[in-house]
């Protein structure tokens, strides 16, 4: 027996052979990727779905929502969503979408399909973790879903879960017993298994890069998702604690975050001592990084599907790369504006804007050099690129609305309001999704060797494009006027105004998310029937194009592992095959894109 | 398509902006003495994000409309200045921006928070607990009696635990459902929670501030305008929580005077 | 513009004749098309992956762990309820035990390595002190156990006052990473008898082990300052 060291020995695992291994307990992270990619898409049809009982009920707040008791009797009786029930599906609306969609999916499932493929290697350093962190993920999202049928519904504190009432127990009210306590064990097991899933990503991008790749010549997908585990690996680190503390408030009786003197229906509470914001310092810690864990892979795969599709590379590869690293950096700094009115010391609140304010700056290069980059391109314009640019406008609009949350003073009249949640929907809900769906159409055909309808992409990304902005800016308006959030009903005066402008973002919402079914249907039907695709059909340059076989094989570059001798994107070149160099030929073009 | 994809862009962007030119939906009036700092904020901060917004998305679609469009023989080209023009203009346009804004904000966060309240403020105590906000006046001895907590009880409408019989300071403490103050006097509002967080909202008086267990806050402020205006939580406290309200009268010293004498009366 | 290349590319940087388009990416500026499919001019930047991933673990277990410190501390400053408890005396005892399974551990990698290094046909491979660091474990976890029957006989239990619940929680949760660390020498002397160990496996085994020692030194001066 002798030492094997250097990354060429990582890992040899044998092409399996069972059904179980090839498709269930595998530990190819292809097969992972897909996986995770099929958690986030039932995540997102609950979490959609969701929202379509939500935006039903806050316009019609008393009327019936028909069949609505099958979901549940007690949270729907005579199919009136009760006040409680609302919140509850609040809660599970936003933790399914934030954990299980948007985190999931463009770094979870895209991430593990092709960060090794992109680094040119056979598969992740770990694979036993890898196949592990899913199968813990999964393990996390059921008893999310379990709390739906436990007697007392699933937990109604928000996504958020802000102590005490998160963890009073079940005397807070409907939603407040076991519902908590399996939200707390879903999201510490959701922790666990990103955690898991970083160790890979982060060593994979160390350690596992075929010759000639440096980390110069990764494409920008793969630094983004390197960028992200690093955030992923310190904020879920966080979090965990969090839950577990919240946990044993909840059950064992101790008393992290729950003060004394607390009266519950007339009731003193037996806690004492503990610190309410505590929790908030906590939870916004990890929950800063977080929104950040959501946005960055978007911004990557973004950036390296319109590159292809603009046949040129963007002005500045490593200002991109630096000004994503900026944001994750930045993004442990700025996470008390979630608290500036929470009762913080009014100076903390000062000093935690002004890091706001500056993250302002990484954010407006990302964009400014994706706009700059549009300049002199020759851009094509499909299903991929279209949600690509999508994802820019969306950016920008909820973007821009962050300078008005981002200094205390203004928060005042915004925090808590429809404003707020216009802001997060456009600038990390719809933006992210627009980043899946664009690596969906651009990746697809080299997962499954076909390509997706291209007629019906683009039917779904004209409804999603304007549907998303009739639903999210309304939000903004609303918050201006003092629409509060977390509402189930506007009784209150000064809000009966607004009620016909919840109609009209109802309607929009549900036009919306019936387009999502187009591509749902052409999802499915292109795995089985779409038309075949080449092994490059969008003459792109990166390794995951290069692949002896589409798709690729169980080791992904069969016998040799590629050489790398370019950048990613040379692009707007004179070669053999067209305007473009792939990475790991090695023909050489000199041309004008050389750095000196 | 291209061109097609760049004027939804412009409309979309154009029809978003119209709202906040009309202020079809905008915030109240602002009846408060520390208001205006915040109002101009928000002016500077709307101008500066409506002109941020506009441009960038107006230079999108200029950008997919002429891009989109090449013929197969064109060249690409890049940008004059590249990305280091780029880095430049968001240092310095945005970046001077963004601070100038958080440097000028100060101010109206210092009006409200690091002014201490006038020796001759009013005090007013607000409670807030599933799923109301219940008020206490001093009364004539200028102190409010001890709470405690064992002695709250919804059942015998003691919502504060007052042990009128025990504490003297208790006795004219005069405990309300809705809250008066006189106008352009300075009010002390001390802020308690019974129970889980809540957070007290009056968008009229550019006052948000959350209710914290444990923690004694306050606010203080001078309403300058006789009406009626309502107090909404906006921290999610439960299932009533968006019906957590009430309501907030400022009247002439004289009426003020009459309401708290018949409030007197009631306890 | 492109040309097509007649002869071998020289090694120097060339210095480019215009404004670059856009730049895609590069370490060095140059493509590395070596002559005569020379691989040797094609660098390989890669270090091997375990000793990166285990530095990887630990930094999320020190973020986990600081963010129970940082609890601990606003706790400690959010009320008057903090009452000092005496730390039972086994504490000290499993502190010894655990440095030793440390010096235990250091003792066999360096035997282990010099067995693999040596290509001798030696029937046994040197398991004894991966025995004993296992042993030490044990005892550890256990004494960790005998602790908090010490302070459960003192009337202290988990929700009994904020500094019982954080001496339990920290030291569940580390004796927890310790039972993972157990699980981790377990495989290391598993595949040692099968003749599948890595070196690195070995090291990587061995940097989380002794990081539960640093931790746990760390955790005691904690819980005997704070607590």
């Amino acid at each position: 027996m002798h030492d094997m060291s250097g990354h060429a020995q990582a890992i040899h695992h044998a092409p399996p052979t069972s059904f179980i291994r090839k498709h269930v307990f595998s530990l190819d992270h292809k097969v992972i990727g897909k996986q995770y990619y099929g958690l986030a898409l039932v995540a997102v049809l609950i979490g959609m779905v969701l929202s379509w009982l939500m935006r039903i009920h806050l316009g019609w707040s008393t009327s019936p929502i028909p069949g609505l008791h099958w979901l549940s009797s007690t949270g729907a009786p005579g199919d009136v969503m009760t006040p409680e029930y609302y919140l509850q599906l609040m809660t599970m609306h936003a933790t399914i979408m934030v954990f299980f969609v948007l985190t999931t999916a463009p770094f979870a499932a895209f991430g593990n399909y092709f960060l090794p493929i992109q680094v040119g290697a056979e598969d992740m350093p770990f694979p036993h973790f890898n196949m592990m962190s899913f199968w813990v993920t999964l393990s996390g999202f059921i008893p999310l879903i379990a709390s739906f049928f436990v007697s007392d519904g699933p937990t109604l504190g928000g996504w958020t879960q802000y102590a005490p009432l998160s963890a009073v127990g079940a005397v807070g009210g409907p939603g407040e017993g076991a519902g908590v306590v399996l939200w707390a064990t879903s999201i510490g097991l959701f922790c666990v298994g990103q955690l898991l899933g970083a160790l890979n990503f982060i060593t994979t991008t160390l350690d596992m890069r075929t010759r000639g790749m440096s980390m110069w010549r990764l494409p920008l997908s793969a630094w983004s998702w390197f960028i992200t585990s690093c955030m992923g690996l310190t904020a879920f680190a966080v979090l965990m604690p969090a839950c577990i503390l919240l946990i044993l408030d909840h059950v064992a009786g101790t008393s992290f975050f729950v003060p004394g003197n607390l009266v519950i229906n007339d009731q003193l509470q037996p806690h004492s001592g503990g610190s309410t914001l505590l929790w908030q310092h906590l939870f916004w810690f990890f929950g800063h990084p977080e929104v950040y864990i959501a946005i960055v892979p978007g911004m990557g795969i973004v950036s390296h599907i319109l590159i292809t599709n603009m046949r040129k590379p963007m002005l500045s590869h490593r200002v991109l790369v630096y000004s994503m690293g900026a944001l994750a950096v930045l993004s442990y700094m700025v996470y008390g504006h979630h608290m500036f009115v929470s009762g913080m010391n009014p100076i903390s609140s000062l000093a935690f804007s002004f890091p706001t304010l500056v993250i302002t700056i990484p954010s407006t290069i990302v964009v400014l050099i994706w706009l700059g980059s549009l300049y002199g391109a020759k851009l094509r314009i499909n299903s991929a690129s279209l949600f690509a640019l999508g994802f820019i406008s969306m950016f920008i609009s909820g973007g821009v609305s962050g300078f008005f949350l981002a200094q205390p003073s203004t928060d005042i009249m915004l925090h808590a309001t429809y404003f707020v949640v216009g802001h997060f929907h456009l600038v990390m809900g719809v933006a992210a999704m627009f980043g899946i769906f664009g690596g969906t159409y651009f990746w697809f055909p080299k997962m499954y060797g076909r390509l997706m309808n291209e007629t019906l992409g683009k039917v779904h990304f004209w409804c999603s494009f304007v549907g998303a902005y009739a639903i999210f800016m309304p939000f903004h308006y609303l918050g201006l006027a003092g629409n509060v959030r977390r509402y189930q009903a506007f009784v209150v005066d000064y809000m009966q105004p607004l009620i016909p402008l919840h109609r009209f973002i109802t309607v929009a919402a549900l036009f919306t998310g019936a387009a999502q079914l187009i591509f749902l249907y052409n999802l499915i039907h292109s795995r089985f029937r779409g038309a075949p695709a080449t092994d490059n059909p969008w003459e792109a340059t990166s390794l995951e194009w290069s692949t002896p076989t589409t798709p690729p094989p169980h080791n992904n570059f069969g016998d040799q592992l590629p050489v790398v001798y370019h950048d990613p994107y040379q692009y707007g070149v004179e070669s053999s095959v067209g305007d473009y160099v792939m990475q790991a030929s090695s023909e050489q073009v000199i041309t004008a894109h050389d750095e000196a | 398509m291209g061109k097609f994809f760049a004027v939804t862009i412009f409309v979309i962007a154009i029809l978003s902006a119209i709202p906040i030119l009309r202020h079809t939906w905008w915030m109240a009036e602002d009846i408060s003495t520390h208001g205006a700092p915040i109002d101009e904020q928000m002016s500077e901060t709307m101008a500066e994000a409506g002109i941020s917004f506009l441009a960038s998305q107006i230079i999108l679609g200029l950008f997919i409309w002429k891009f989109s469009s090449s013929r197969s023989g064109d060249k690409i080209k890049s940008f004059p200045g590249g990305a280091k023009a780029m880095v430049w203009a968001a240092f310095l346009l945005v970046g001077t921006e963004v601070l100038a804004l958080g440097v000028f904000g100060v101010k109206a966060w210092a009006n409200v928070y690091f002014t201490p309240p006038s020796a001759n403020a009013m005090p007013v105590q607000i409670q807030a607990g599933q799923f109301a906000f219940y008020f206490r006046y001093p009364g004539p001895d200028g102190t409010f009696g001890p709470i405690h907590p064992d002695k709250i009880s919804e059942a015998n409408q003691n919502f504060y635990g007052l042990d009128t019989d025990n504490d003297a300071d208790s006795k004219d403490d005069i405990v309300t459902a809705e809250m008066a103050v006189p106008v352009n006097r300075e009010i002390h509002l001390l802020m308690h929670s019974k129970d889980v967080g809540h957070s007290f909202f009056v968008p009229e008086l550019r006052i948000q501030q959350d209710f914290v267990p444990g923690l004694d806050l306050s606010v203080h402020f001078t309403a300058t305008k006789i009406g009626r205006y309502e107090i909404v939580c906006t921290q999610l406290c439960g299932l009533g929580h968006y019906n957590m309200k009430a309501y907030l009268s400022v009247l002439s010293q004289e009426d003020f005077d009459a309401w708290l004498k018949k409030e007197a009366a009631l306890q | 513009m492109a040309t097509t290349v007649t002869e071998p590319p020289r090694i120097e940087e060339q210095r480019e004749r215009q404004r670059p388009i856009g730049t895609s990416g590069n370490g060095g500026g140059r493509n590395l098309v070596p002559a005569q499919g020379d691989l040797r001019r094609v660098k390989d930047y890669s270090p091997p992956p375990s000793s990166t991933g285990i530095w990887v673990v630990l930094a999320s277990i020190t973020m986990s762990f600081a963010a129970f410190t940082s609890a601990l501390i606003v706790r400690q400053g959010s009320a008057a309820d903090w009452h000092h408890l005496t730390l039972p005396g086994i504490l000290y005892l499993n502190t010894v035990v655990l440095i030793a399974s440390s010096i235990a551990l250091e003792v066999a990698r360096r035997q282990v390595g010099a067995f693999m290094k040596a290509h001798t046909d030696r029937a046994a491979a040197p398991s004894l002190w991966l025995y004993i660091t296992f042993l030490f474990g044990l005892f550890f976890v256990a004494g960790q156990y005998v602790a908090w029957l010490q302070l459960r006989s003192q009337g202290l239990y988990l929700a009994t006052n904020p500094n019982s619940s954080f001496f339990y929680v920290l030291t569940a949760m580390h004796a927890l990473h310790v039972s993972g660390g157990l699980g981790g020498l377990f495989r290391v002397i598993y595949k040692l008898k099968n003749s599948t160990l890595r070196k690195s496996t070995l090291d990587a085994t061995s940097h989380y082990w002794h990081f539960m020692d640093a931790l746990w030194l760390y955790l005691l001066v904690l819980l005997w300052m704070k607590l």
